[in-house]
Parts: C-alpha cells; sequence; structure tokens
C-alpha cells in the first residue's frame, strides 16, 4: 500500500467521522468546528486527485468564510439548544431506516458502474499534464469556454450578498445618522445668533 | 492496492447519506441542517472532482466550483433568514416555521 493510498484511507476516516459528529454533537459549535474539519479532509482529499485549485478554495471559502459564517450566527443567536435537541433519538429509527436504504442504492449504483472506455479519449478539456498546472488549466477554460458561467456565478454571489444584507439590515430609531443634505443647506441665518451679554450676567438659554 | 474512482464514489456516497441522516435527525435545529445541506453539496463535489481527475477532463472541476459557488450563496442567505426570523419570533425552532405571513 504506497503512501497515496495510505493518505486516501486517513483522509476519508477523518472526514466521515468528522461528518458524522456534525449531526451528533450536542453543542451546535462543536458541529461547526467538525465541519471546518471535515472540509480540511476534503481539501485533502482533492490535492490526492490532483485538484490543487479546487482544494485551496475549498479551504479559503468554506473553512475561511462559510464555517465562520455558522460559527457567528451560532454564537449570535441565543437560543436554548438542548431543547432544540429533544426528539433526536425519536427520529433515529426512521432516520437510519431512510439512510441505509440510500447508502445500499448509491453503494450498488457505484459498484455496478464501468466507464466506457472510449470515454476518456471524447475529453472535453483535457485535464492538466506535466506541462500545464491544475490551476492553468482551469483557468485557461474557465475563462474563455464558460465565460458566462462564470458571470453567471458571480452574479449569483451578488444576488445573494444584496439578499442577505437586506433580510438583516435593520435601521434602529434612536440612532442618529449624518445628513448630508441637513449639513450643506445650514445658513448663517439659521446657525447664528448674536446677543449682547451684558457683563456678570451671563447667558440663560 | 491502488486508489481507484470507486473508492472516491463510496466516500462521497457515505458523506451524503451522512448529510441527509442529519436532516432527518436534527428535524428542530435549523442550524444543523444548513450544516447538513453544506455535507451533501461536498459530497456531490468529490463526485465530481473524482469524475473530472480519472475522467482526464477538467470540465468537471469547473462545475465544482460552480456548485461550490451557489453553497456559499445558499449558507448566506439561509443564515441571513434565520438571523432575521430569529429577531422576529426569538426562536429558531423548525416546528415554529409555519407561518407564511410575516
Amino acid at each position: 500500500m504506497g503512501a497515496a493510498a495510505l493518505f486516501f484511507y486517513l483522509f476519508a476516516a477523518v472526514m466521515i467521522a468528522a461528518a458524522f459528529m456534525v449531526i451528533a454533537a450536542k453543542n451546535p459549535v462543536h458541529s461547526v468546528l467538525f465541519l471546518i474539519l471535515a472540509f480540511v479532509n476534503a481539501a485533502g482529499l482533492f490535492l490526492l486527485l490532483g485538484a490543487e485549485f479546487l482544494a485551496m478554495i475549498l479551504v479559503v471559502v468554506y473553512v475561511g468564510a462559510v464555517a465562520v459564517l455558522f460559527l457567528f450566527v451560532v454564537m449570535m443567536l441565543d437560543v436554548d439548544f438542548a431543547e432544540l435537541r429533544q426528539g433526536f433519538l425519536q427520529y433515529l429509527p426512521v432516520g437510519a431506516l431512510v439512510g441505509l436504504i440510500f447508502l445500499v442504492e448509491l453503494v450498488l449504483v457505484v459498484g455496478a458502474w464501468v466507464t466506457s472506455p472510449g470515454l476518456v479519449k471524447t475529453a472535453a478539456s483535457p485535464a492538466a499534464s506535466a506541462a500545464v498546472t491544475n490551476t492553468e488549466a482551469i483557468g485557461r477554460v474557465l475563462y474563455t469556454t464558460y465565460i458566462h458561467y462564470f458571470q453567471l456565478a458571480g452574479i449569483v454571489l451578488l444576488v445573494a450578498m444584496i439578499g442577505a444584507i437586506v433580510l438583516t439590515l435593520r435601521h434602529k430609531p434612536n440612532v442618529r445618522r449624518q445628513d448630508i443634505g441637513v449639513q450643506v443647506g445650514r445658513t448663517r441665518a439659521a446657525s447664528i445668533e448674536v446677543r449682547k451679554v451684558r457683563s456678570g450676567q451671563g447667558v440663560d438659554a | 492496492m491502488t486508489i481507484g474512482l470507486s473508492h472516491y464514489l463510496t466516500v462521497a456516497a457515505i458523506l451524503f447519506t451522512l448529510g441527509i441522516l442529519g436532516i432527518f435527525l436534527n428535524r428542530k435545529n435549523v442550524i444543523v441542517i444548513l450544516m447538513s445541506i453544506e455535507l451533501i453539496l461536498l459530497a456531490v463535489n468529490i463526485n465530481l472532482v473524482a469524475f473530472s481527475a480519472f475522467l482526464g477532463d477538467i470540465v468537471g472541476q469547473i462545475y465544482a466550483l460552480l456548485v461550490l459557488t451557489v453553497a456559499a450563496a445558499e449558507a448566506a442567505i439561509g443564515l441571513a433568514i434565520l438571523v432575521a426570523y430569529y429577531r422576529n419570533r426569538g426562536s429558531i425552532a423548525v416546528e415554529d416555521i409555519n407561518l407564511m405571513k410575516g
């Protein structure tokens, strides 16, 4: 068994154990941390497959952004998570049954599946070779053949960003904000008043 | 024993099943349901990248990139809805989410 196989089993085992802990952990903060562990190990699997660019994107986008977003929300909401776990075991039998059936079906599909030998030669865009790295191979097709998909992905992200801001933005009534129009529109007559003050008496109001 | 395509597909199948199981088991906790959806999308991505690597076609990785984008957008929108809902109702229990009016 070579080093690659050893690392495959290591990454796969840790990833599946972490994924199990995501759904089984009592504390949602632990769930998020196990989710991060699962994603890091998935990035390791991607590295073994030779997809370095996606592995790095997975670490940056998921571990760096999405998981931290989950962590923020879990810690921001003051929710009694123990109460939410009531009935966890009640759903276990039906959940385990559905999961088992699903897993058996998936494994049967995987086991019975063969590739047509000619399929490899008809690849639309060849993967990385010795001359071209994985990142360069992705860039060569992503910005030419699949430029519209790339732009659509950008639009999806833009819509998601605007939607998230619109959903969570809240104007509090007691916050005083800068009103530039009022500031610029001030005149000398409206703002300054000259009074004659007698010595020793002061000014009231 | 070399690691073939079916090894990766099996790992992805197990991960996918764990995600589905998570949705079933944590039916009251929206946050864990969202995390289970992330696991499911990760399993799909592993399938795409595995096929891409073993068939020698880079397009699978482009597709995985798009799935990653949609997953990130989905997480952001889902958590934003969750925060807005928590502000209105003071709870994130799934069985309370049955009102179609604000």
